[in-house]
C-alpha cells in the first residue's frame, strides 16, 4: 500500500471553484510543512513561526519553473481546525494555477483528501461537536454505498486496460524475481538479472510517459472545455446540469458549515472534460426562481468555450432566447430543444433561420432522459474532430490518475537509479513493487495475494 | 470402561504437543520462571521431523534467526545437530539471503528432548490429552486419556497432524499422527463443542529410500559451504564444520517415464479419486499434482538428502506423494540414479484438523477462551520454523499471562513471526500456511543479520536471555555504533593511492575530499578496503560488525524508505478498537466490510484496513464511531 491511510497528510483546494482572485490550497497532517517546503522557494518553512504568513513561490522541483506567487499560512497543531497541523497556500494565479500547486503537491506524495476529510479529522481530534460529525458520515457513506464500481466507472474504460495490462506486465516480472528469491535453487526459471529488470522498467516508463503526455495535450485537456449552460428560467438547465453531473461525478460536497473539498466543477462526458462554467448561477435560479439576468449569461458565455444553449420546445421563442441565440452565434455551441415530450409550441421555422447553416438542433427531454446519449455524443464529436473517441485514445485527465501516474514514474526512475547504482535484483524490485501499488490504486486493484497467486501459477514450485 | 478421573498437579501452563511450536512454547513459559507441564503423546517424538530433513531456507531460515533472538532453543539445536550448512541467495541483497542447514533427525530430537529435561520448572511428560476444563470463558486445565485432571492458568495447544490425523497412501487410509504415532482422537471434538470452528487440511511426505543402494553417478552433488555460518547468534565459527566433515546431497530428475506412470495411474491416486477431502498446500504440491497442473514440464528436480549421520536413510525432496505402494516404488524406479533404490517407507499425505485463525488474537490466545492458546499447524501452517515462531509467541504470551503481566504482540515490521502472525488471524488461510519472503512488505529491516538488533532486548526484557548473552549484544550494538557515528566524522581526501585503487575497480576517480561514510556507500568498496585510507579503530571490528555497517552504510536509501513506510502506519496501529463490537449495529459499513470485520473482530484499524474487502471509507466510519463511543457491544456466547 502506497497511499490511502488513514492518517496520511491530505489536500485539496478549499475554496470555492471558479475564478476568485484568490484561491487556498489547504493541507493538513504530520508532513504538512515538510510536504509544502518541498515544492516552496522562500523561507524554510520547517523553522518558521507558527500562525504566521509567508511569502514566497511554488516551484515545481523537478523542472524549477515557477507556478505562483503565493503567500502561505503555517499553521502548527493542535491549535487547527483539524488540530494536525495545517498549511494554507494562497495563490493568485486563478484556478489553473492552483489546480498546478495542488498537482505538484500529490506528485510529490501529498494524498487528495476525499470528501470531509478535513471535516472528519476535526472530529477525530475532538475538535467539533457530533451534529457537525454526523454530516460527515452522511458524506463518507454516500461514497461507500456507491462503493468501488463507481470508481472504476469514473475510470475510462481504455485507460483500465491499458493500466491493467501494464500491471500484469510488471507482475509477471516481480514473480520471476520472487521466485529466485524463495525457491534459490529452482532451475526451470530465467535468473531475472538487473538488466532484464532495466528493460521492462524502461518500456513501462515509456508507456507511463505517453499516459502523462496524453494529460499536457493543450489546456482544453488539461483544465476541461470550458462549457456554459444557458437559457432562461425554467427551461430545464438545473435538470441538464444535474444530469451531467449525476453520471459521472458527484461533486457538490459542500455541507453548510463545513469546508468545501471539492477541487473542481467537473465532469467527464465520453472521455472529454467539461469544466462548467457558474454552476452556481444555475443552481441559484433554480432555487429561487430569481430570474437570470441577461448580464450573467453573458459573462458566462465569454469564459466558455462550448455553449449549451437550453431552449423550451413546449413554448414559443422569447425575446430573451432570441438574445441568447444572438449572443452565442459566434461562439462553438449545441441548440438543445428541450421538453420534447410535451406538445410543440416553439416555432421551427423561425428558428432554424436564427441558427447556421449546418447547424443541427438537438431534441430532447431531461425528464424522461430521451435524446442526452445524441448530445454526449455530439460533445465527443465536437471535441474529437469529427472522429469518433476511438478505442486506442486514452486520455488522463483525472487530478488523481494524474498524480499517481507521475509518482509511478518516479518510481521507475529510482529503479532505474538503483540498477545503476549496482543494487542487488531484490533491492531494486521494491520501487518496481511500489510503481506496481501506485497504478493499482488507480484502477482500485489492491489485491494482497496477486502476487502469490501469480508465483504458483506461473512456476511448479515445492519439495 | 469409561476412565475413573483423578485430580494432579497443577501448573501454572500447560503445553500440549512436544513438536516445533509445542519445545519452543514449554521452554519460553518455564525460563520466564512458570512451572510448566509439557504434555505429548510420545516422547520417543519430541522435536521430530516428520518431513524434510532441514531446517531454514528463504524467509523460514530469518524466523529461526528470530527465535534465537528472542531466547528461543531451534537456533542452537539445529547449531549442535546439523550435517550440512549453505548460505542461499549469496548473489542477492542482504534481506534475502537465506541460511538452510540439513539436520541430523534423530539427533535433533534427541538434543531437543535432553535440552527440556535439564530445563528448571518444566516436567515432560508422555499422555494424550482428550479434553480441556472450561470455566466461565475461562482455561483451567486438561484431562488426559488416563483420567489424569491437571490444573493451569493457560494451556497452548500444539496438536499439529495429530488432530484426528489421517494417513492416506493409495487406497489404504488409516487413524494415524505423524510417522504413524497415535493420533489425537479425542480433543478435536471437544473443541469443536466448545464452539470452535475447526477446518480440515492435508499435507504429505514422500518415499525413504536406502541410500547404499543409490548410485549418484549421473546425479550432481552439492556440498555444504566453506564459509562458517550458524542460526544462533551464540555459536562460535571455531565450532563451524569443515566441508569434509559435512554431508552432501545430491540432484537428479523425474523424466517421461515417471511422469507416463503418474498419469496412467491418476485413478489411483487418492489427490483426485476423492479420498482426501482436506486442502493441500500449493507451495509444497505432491509430484502427482505437479503433473496434472504443468503438464508441459519435461522434468521436475529431485533433491537426494541424508536423514542424518548414523543413518542411510534418504530423503527423496520433490517426490511427495500419496500414490499406492505398488506404485511408488515404481516411481522411483524409473529415476535416474534410483533405478535399483531400495524403498524403505513410503510416501504419505495426512489429514488432520486445525483450528481456523482468525478465531485468534495477534497474541494467539483464543477470542473464545481466555487463557488457551494455540500455535504451529495447529493454526494452519506448514513448516519446522513456521511452528516454532509462534510456539515461542504463545508461550511468551502464556507465560505472561500466567505471571499476571501484559501480553507481546509482533508487528509486521518488528519480524517475520509478526507477518505470519497477522496474515494468520486477519486473513486466515486455505491452504496450509507457508512464510515467503514476499508475504513480507517490509523484508529489508527484516534481514536475517539484523534479528538480535530488533529482537534481543524484548528477549531480555521477558527474562529469556542470559545477563552474559545481553552483555555481549550489548556490546556488539555499541562497537557499530560507535564506527558508523566515525565514519560520519573522518574523511578521505582524494590522492594517488584513492585513486589509484578507484581506477583498480573501475570506478571514477574521486574529485573532493569525501566523508568514509560516503564513500563506503559506493557499491565497489568494502570496509575493508576503506580501512585502507582511514585510520583502523580502536578495537578492531568482528566479522558480523562490519556486515552491520556495510549493510546500514550501503543500503540506507532503501531501509530509510522502509522504515518511512512503518512510521507512516504508526498511528493506525495504535489505535485500538474496544472488544467485541457489534459491526452489524454501525451504519453505512459496506456489507462485505461489516460482514469481515463481525468475524476478524480486529485489534487495531491498522489491522481493521489489512483485512480485504474493507475500503478506506469503510476505515473513516469505523474510525469516527470508536471516537464517539458509541459501539454496541456483542453479547458473549454461552456467558
Amino acid at each position: 500500500m502506497e497511499t490511502a491511510t488513514e492518517f496520511d497528510t491530505i489536500a485539496a483546494i478549499s475554496t470555492p471553484p471558479g475564478e476568485g482572485a484568490i484561491s487556498i490550497v489547504r493541507l493538513s497532517g504530520e508532513e504538512a510543512i515538510q510536504d509544502t517546503q518541498k515544492v516552496f522557494s522562500g523561507k524554510n518553512l520547517l523553522h518558521v513561526a507558527s500562525h504566521t504568513i509567508n511569502y514566497g513561490h511554488i516551484i515545481d522541483p523537478q523542472t524549477h519553473q515557477e507556478i505562483d506567487e503565493v503567500m502561505v499560512s503555517v499553521m502548527r497543531a493542535p491549535k487547527t481546525f483539524t488540530r494536525e497541523d495545517v498549511v494554507e497556500i494562497n495563490c493568485h494565479g486563478g484556478i489553473v494555477a492552483t489546480n498546478r500547486i495542488l498537482q505538484l503537491l500529490l506528485s510529490n506524495g501529498t494524498r487528495l483528501a476525499e470528501p470531509g476529510e478535513f471535516t472528519k479529522r476535526a472530529f477525530l481530534h475532538g475538535r467539533i461537536d457530533l451534529s457537525q460529525a454526523e454530516a460527515v458520515m452522511d458524506l463518507i457513506r454516500a461514497k461507500t454505498d456507491r462503493s468501488m464500481q463507481v470508481a472504476l466507472k469514473q475510470l475510462d474504460g481504455n485507460l483500465a486496460h491499458l493500466i491493467k495490462n501494464l500491471r500484469q506486465d510488471i507482475l509477471s516480472v516481480l514473480a520471476q524475481v520472487e521466485v529466485n528469491i524463495d525457491y534459490p535453487e529452482y532451475d526451470d526459471v530465467e535468473e531475472m538479472t538487473t538488466r532484464l529488470l532495466k528493460e521492462k522498467a524502461l518500456e513501462v516508463k515509456q508507456r507511463i510517459q505517453q499516459l502523462l503526455e496524453t494529460a499536457k495535450q493543450g489546456k482544453v485537456l488539461r483544465e476541461g472545455l470550458a462549457t456554459a449552460i444557458v437559457g432562461r428560467p425554467n427551461v430545464g438547465k438545473s435538470s441538464l446540469l444535474n444530469h451531467l453531473l449525476h453520471e459521472d461525478k458527484a461533486i457538490v460536497t459542500d455541507v453548510a458549515g463545513t469546508t468545501r473539498d471539492v477541487i473542481e466543477e467537473y465532469v467527464n462526458v465520453r472521455g472529454v472534460p467539461l469544466k462548467l462554467v457558474d454552476t452556481a448561477g444555475i443552481r441559484e435560479t433554480a432555487d429561487k426562481v430569481e430570474k437570470i439576468g441577461v448580464e450573467r449569461s453573458k459573462k458566462a458565455i465569454d469564459q466558455a468555450d462550448l455553449v449549451m444553449l437550453v431552449l423550451n420546445s413546449s413554448e414559443p421563442l422569447t425575446t430573451e432566447d432570441r438574445q441568447l441565440l444572438a449572443l452565442t452565434a459566434k461562439k462553438k455551441r449545441l441548440v438543445l430543444l428541450n421538453k420534447g415530450d410535451l406538445e410543440q409550441k416553439i416555432d421551427l421555422e423561425e428558428l432554424r433561420k436564427l441558427l447556421g447553416s449546418n447547424e443541427e438542433l438537438l431534441t430532447m427531454s431531461v425528464l424522461k432522459n430521451k435524446g442526452l446519449a445524441e448530445l454526449e455524443t455530439k460533445i465527443s464529436k465536437l471535441f474529437f474532430g469529427g472522429i469518433e473517441n476511438s478505442q486506442t485514445t486514452v486520455m488522463v485527465t483525472n487530478t488523481r490518475h494524474i498524480a499517481l501516474l507521475k509518482r509511478a514514474e518516479k518510481a521507475l526512475d529510482a529503479v532505474l537509479k538503483g540498477i545503476e547504482d549496482n543494487m542487488p535484483v531484490d533491492l531494486v524490485q521494491i520501487d518496481m513493487t511500489s510503481c506496481w501499488d501506485l497504478l493499482g490504486e488507480i484502477t482500485g486493484d489492491s489485491y494482497q495475494d496477486e502476487l502469490l497467486n501469480q508465483l504458483f501459477s506461473q512456476f511448479c514450485l515445492g519439495k | 470402561m469409561e476412565v475413573k478421573q483423578y485430580t494432579s498437579k497443577d501448573y501454572d501452563v500447560i503445553v500440549v504437543g512436544a513438536g516445533h511450536a509445542g519445545c519452543e512454547a514449554a521452554l519460553a513459559a518455564a525460563r520466564m520462571g512458570n512451572d510448566t507441564l509439557l504434555m505429548t503423546i510420545n516422547l520417543e517424538m519430541v522435536a521430530f521431523m516428520p518431513c524434510n530433513p532441514s531446517i531454514g531456507g528463504p524467509a523460514k531460515g530469518i524466523v529461526v534467526r528470530e527465535v534465537d533472538a528472542l531466547g528461543g532453543e531451534m537456533g542452537r539445536n539445529i547449531d549442535k545437530t546439523y550435517v550440512q550448512m549453505r548460505m542461499l541467495n549469496t548473489g542477492k541483497g542482504p534481506a534475502v539471503r537465506a541460511l538452510r542447514a540439513q539436520a541430523d533427525k534423530r539427533l535433533y530430537s534427541i538434543e531437543m528432548k535432553h535440552t527440556i529435561e535439564k530445563q528448571p520448572h518444566l516436567t515432560l511428560r508422555q499422555g494424550i490429552v482428550d479434553d480441556l476444563i472450561v470455566e466461565d470463558g475461562t482455561i483451567k486445565g486438561v484431562v488426559t486419556n488416563t483420567g489424569a485432571r491437571y490444573g493451569a492458568k493457560t494451556v497452548v495447544l500444539t496438536t499439529g497432524t495429530a488432530a484426528r490425523g489421517k494417513i492416506i497412501i493409495g487406497e489404504l487410509t488409516y487413524s494415524s499422527g505423524p510417522n504413524n504415532t497415535q493420533p489425537a482422537k479425542k480433543l478435536s471434538g471437544n473443541l469443536e463443542k466448545l464452539g470452535f470452528e475447526l477446518h480440515r487440511f492435508k499435507t504429505g511426505t514422500p518415499p525413504r529410500v536406502d541410500g547404499n543402494t543409490i548410485d549418484y553417478t549421473d546425479t550432481e552433488e552439492q556440498p555444504g559451504d566453506t564459509q562458517p555460518n550458524h542460526f544462533s547468534f551464540e555459536s562460535s565459527d571455531e565450532d563451524f564444520l569443515s566441508v569434509k566433515e559435512q554431508l552432501s546431497c545430491w540432484l537428479t530428475y523425474t523424466n517421461e517415464t515417471t511422469h507416463k506412470l503418474i498419469r496412467e495411474n491418476l485413478d489411483r491416486a487418492p489427490m483426485f479419486s476423492g479420498i482426501v477431502k482436506g486442502v493441500g498446500p500449493r507451495y509444497c504440491p505432491s509430484i502427482e499434482d505437479k503433473i496434472v497442473r504443468f503438464a508441459d514440464k519435461p522434468r521436475h528436480q529431485l533433491f537426494i538428502e541424508p536423514e542424518g549421520r548414523n543413518t542411510d536413510e534418504y530423503y527423496l525432496q520433490g517426490l511427495s506423494t500419496s500414490m499406492p505402494e505398488e506404485i511408488q516404488q515404481k516411481l522411483i524406479h524409473s529415476i535416474k540414479g534410483l533405478e535399483h533404490a531400495q524403498m524403505m517407507r513410503p510416501g504419505y499425505a495426512i489429514e488432520y484438523d486445525i483450528v481456523a485463525p482468525y478465531q485468534l488474537r495477534p497474541t494467539l490466545e483464543t477470542k473464545l477462551i481466555k487463557g488457551l492458546y494455540t500455535a504451529g499447524q495447529t493454526n494452519g501452517t506448514s513448516g519446522y520454523e513456521e511452528a516454532a515462531g509462534q510456539g515461542i509467541l504463545a508461550g511468551i504470551n502464556a507465560g505472561l499471562k500466567a505471571l499476571g503481566k501484559n501480553q507481546v504482540i509482533l508487528k509486521r515490521s518488528d519480524a517475520y513471526i509478526g507477518v505470519m502472525v497477522d496474515d494468520l488471524v486477519t486473513k486466515g488461510t486455505n491452504e496450509p500456511y507457508r512464510l515467503l519472503t514476499s508475504r513480507a512488505e517490509y523484508r529489508l529491516i527484516l534481514r536475517h543479520d539484523n534479528a538480535d538488533l530488533r529482537l534481543t532486548a524484548l528477549g531480555h526484557q521477558l527474562g529469556l536471555i542470559s545477563e552474559e548473552r545481553f552483555a555481549a549484544f550489548n556490546r556488539k550494538k555499541e562497537a557499530i555504533e560507535d564506527e558508523m557515528k566515525r565514519l560520519k566524522e573522518v574523511r578521505i581526501k582524494p590522492n594517488e593511492q584513492v585513486n589509484a585503487f578507484l581506477a583498480t575497480k573501475g570506478a571514477a576517480p574521486l574529485k573532493d575530499g569525501v566523508l568514509a561514510s560516503e564513500f563506503l556507500r559506493r557499491p565497489e568498496v568494502s570496509y575493508a578496503d576503506l580501512l585502507r585510507f582511514i585510520p583502523a579503530p580502536e578495537a578492531p571490528l568482528k566479522q558480523r560488525e562490519i556486515e552491520q555497517i556495510e549493510i546500514q552504510f550501503k543500503y540506507d536509501g532503501y531501509i530509510k524508505k522502509a522504515y518511512r513506510k512503518v512510521e507512516k502506519l504508526k498511528k493506525m496501529e495504535a489505535k485500538r478498537i474496544p472488544e467485541l463490537i457489534d459491526y452489524t449495529a454501525i451504519e453505512g459499513l459496506a456489507t462485505e466490510a461489516r460482514q469481515k470485520l463481525q468475524k476478524i473482530q480486529p485489534e487495531t484499524l491498522a489491522q481493521a484496513s489489512r483485512i480485504s474487502g474493507v475500503n478506506p471509507a469503510d476505515i473513516s466510519i469505523l474510525a469516527i464511531y470508536i471516537e464517539q463511543g458509541k459501539i454496541a457491544k456483542l453479547k458473549k456466547k454461552g456467558a
